[in-house]
């Protein structure tokens, strides 16, 4: 079980709510504080992924992000219910047509970018699609990872 | 924090040059105001920007599209579209995504004013 659960509508204004959650549990967590500008940026990124391909999709379900304090590691899984199209790769349908967000976008590329930032960040990262929607899952070494006995 | 923006022209060496200053956050959320200031500088003929995000507390991909069509803008005028940024951690996002090589990062204004297109 999720130590927090947020779910919230898939409205850009509240990606910032999902961040400062996200980086005030991952700091309870024990993430250091120099990678926790890097949780609130994937999560923001993974978030705001989210909610363009639910808008775009026209789909009034929220965007749901898990938060999980593990033994080791904290995990952060972003979920949307937007269904991969039949036979596309995983990950790989994150860049709806450009412009049809109907938010912010005009092709300049935001939505590729977001991935990217995203790999370019964190090591430890899973995209998935699946019929019933598709996820990111991140984690992040927590201080009682490192810590010597 | 939310997105706060102001402009102002300075007479630089090589030309007046408009000066954006950014403030807060610059999300999924706020990107759209900036896009807006940018494409309404670029209608109104400020085709030599200058991006100051020394109070910017945090950047994401959205905003950095905001400044890729920014600079697409200001290039279809042969204009220019320069930042200056000192912190790291939005520097940062500049390199993990290529974007040093795209756009000139100055550390001050007034080197940004003054730089030669």
């Amino acid at each position: 079980m999720a130590t927090v659960e947020l779910r919230f509508s898939a409205q850009p204004e509240h990606v910032r709510t999902a961040r400062l959650v996200a980086a005030a549990v991952a700091r309870r967590a024990g993430v250091d504080e120099a990678v926790l500008d890097e949780v609130r940026l994937a999560v923001g990124e993974a978030c705001s992924r989210a909610v363009g391909l639910h808008r775009t999709n026209n789909i009034a379900a929220p965007v749901k992000v898990a938060l999980t304090e593990e033994e080791k590691t904290f995990s952060i899984e972003v979920s949307d219910e937007v269904p991969a199209p039949a036979g596309s790769i995983p990950g790989a349908r994150s860049a709806p047509e450009a412009g049809s967000r109907g938010v912010d976008l005009e092709a300049d590329g935001e939505d590729d970018m977001g991935l990217a930032v995203i790999s370019g960040l964190v090591d430890d990262l899973e995209v998935v699609g699946g019929e019933n929607g598709g996820s990111i899952r991140m984690s992040w070494p927590t201080a009682s990872a490192v810590v010597m006995p | 924090m939310d997105l706060s923006l102001s402009t102002r022209n300075v007479n630089g060496p090589n030309g007046d040059r408009t000066v954006v200053e950014v403030g807060g956050e610059i999300d999924v959320y706020t990107a759209p105001k900036l896009r807006e200031q940018l494409v309404e500088l670029v209608n109104d003929g400020s085709y030599h920007l200058v991006v100051d995000m020394e109070a910017v507390d945090f950047l994401d991909s959205t905003g950095l599209g905001v400044l890729v069509g920014g600079l697409k803008r200001v290039r279809a005028h042969e204009g220019s579209l320069r930042l200056v940024c000192n912190q790291e951690r939005i520097l940062k996002i500049f390199r993990i995504t290529g974007l040093t090589k795209v756009f000139p990062i100055h550390t001050t204004v007034d080197e940004a004013v003054a730089a030669a297109d």
